[in-house]
């Protein structure tokens, strides 16, 4: 597998949440604007991208016994480092954000990334996994959030281009399941063909 | 490179120093951000004082106080001066019958009581229902109203407050965070 096909299958064929179905609360719980979902992806992909470098660096002299507990500090400290860093820098984003840039830690995508991933293979192809499989996450996030917030706002990024109100329930927890239900299908159909 | 054995040794080694590495990242980057989240908060604060007070000329955040509810706490009052006359209070309050939880704003109050504008500082409504208490066709409603008149409850329990469709206790909630402010700078000892 060449490099690109390393960074695009995060993506598309393996795209964590409408392939793989890694990581839904976050998704289900943040996308209720496009902004939130690309903002918590973004989060998650420098998560992603600093956890694999330095697991995979490590990967060799961490004790196959206490790896999974390695993984989840190196991990934490991660997501600390965003946590003080959005804090610092984006307040408004971390406002709406704040309880769920914690549960990173518990991510399944991160963890999953360094098991299957980032403790097998070079400093390099990690970094690149990292951020293809980030990345394929934002794009979901934006997409499932995009769509929640037109269908159920009338807005996008923000802003105003219709009318009323909208269909609320999409902007609530049912549409989260919806959106994100949807998107599936309508994945695994193209695939089939 | 061959993979380290799982003795005890190299696992107790190897957990320490990479908890040792973490601890001492997390020291940096938490002396890093403390100033600007420091400074992020403080303009927050500033930002919403700013919005609910006319315009003045004194330090509103060193000039704080805080006066008693009479329910066991106390709120924070932001006076605001111009050339040393007050010209208006900005009120730190707080409510916790939102729908889900606690909402913070600050209301802004001129001498005798009649409220200026009421700023959200932090809530968790549902969006799209509660959370459109920040929107200013429902916490405009107050500016210029003074409490002793205008009464601070939804008009479904009689009172002078037209509710968010489908947020009824939320906007109960709003109510009565500034019900607290104003009764707050009402009984205290305005400075």
């Amino acid at each position: 597998m060449n490099q690109l096909q390393n960074f695009t299958k995060g993506f598309f064929k393996e795209n964590p949440i409408l392939v793989l179905v890694l990581g839904t609360c976050p998704t289900l719980a943040t996308t209720t604007s496009s902004l939130n979902g690309m903002g918590m992806g973004i989060a998650t992909t420098f998560v992603l991208i600093g956890s694999n470098v330095v697991i995979s660096l490590l990967a060799g002299l961490i004790p196959d016994k206490v790896r999974i507990p390695a993984f989840v500090v190196i991990i934490a400290s991660f997501v600390t480092i965003v946590d003080l860093i959005m804090q610092a820098y984006v307040p408004g984003l971390y406002a709406t954000l704040g309880i769920f840039i914690p549960l990173i830690v518990v991510n399944c995508i991160v963890l999953g990334r360094a098991e299957a991933f980032a403790s097998k293979n070079s400093v390099f192809s990690s970094l690149i996994d990292g951020a293809g499989m980030g990345l394929g996450y934002t794009m979901a996030l934006g997409i499932i959030g995009a769509f929640r917030e037109i269908v159920g706002n009338g807005t996008i990024f923000g802003y105003k281009f219709m009318q009323g109100d909208g269909i609320l329930v999409f902007i609530l927890a049912p549409g989260a399941f919806w959106a994100l239900g949807y998107l599936i299908a309508l994945v695994n159909r193209i695939k089939r063909t | 490179m061959a993979k380290t054995e799982s003795t005890f040794r190299n696992m107790v080694l190897s957990l320490t120093l990479i908890s040792l590495g973490a601890a001492a990242c997390l020291g940096f980057v938490y002396e890093m951000t403390k100033e600007p989240i420091a400074l992020a908060a403080l303009n927050k604060k500033l930002d919403a004082i700013k919005q609910v007070v006319p315009e003045f000329n004194n330090n509103p955040g060193e000039e704080m106080y805080r006066l008693p509810t009479g329910e066991g706490d106390s709120l924070d009052i932001y006076p605001a001066k111009k050339d040393n006359v007050i010209v208006g209070y900005a009120v730190s309050t707080y409510t916790k019958k939102g729908f889900s939880g606690k909402v913070s704003l600050i209301a802004g109050f001129k001498p005798d009581g009649t409220i200026i504008n009421i700023s959200v500082l932090e809530q968790k409504e549902t969006p799209g229902l509660g959370a459109k208490m920040t929107e200013p066709f429902f916490k405009d409603q107050f500016n210029d109203k003074n409490p002793a008149e205008f009464s601070l409850r939804v008009k479904k329990d009689g009172g002078s407050v037209d509710a968010i469709t489908a947020a009824t206790i939320s906007s109960r909630a709003f109510c009565d965070a500034v019900q607290r402010a104003y009764n707050t700078l009402q009984k205290g000892d305005k400075k």
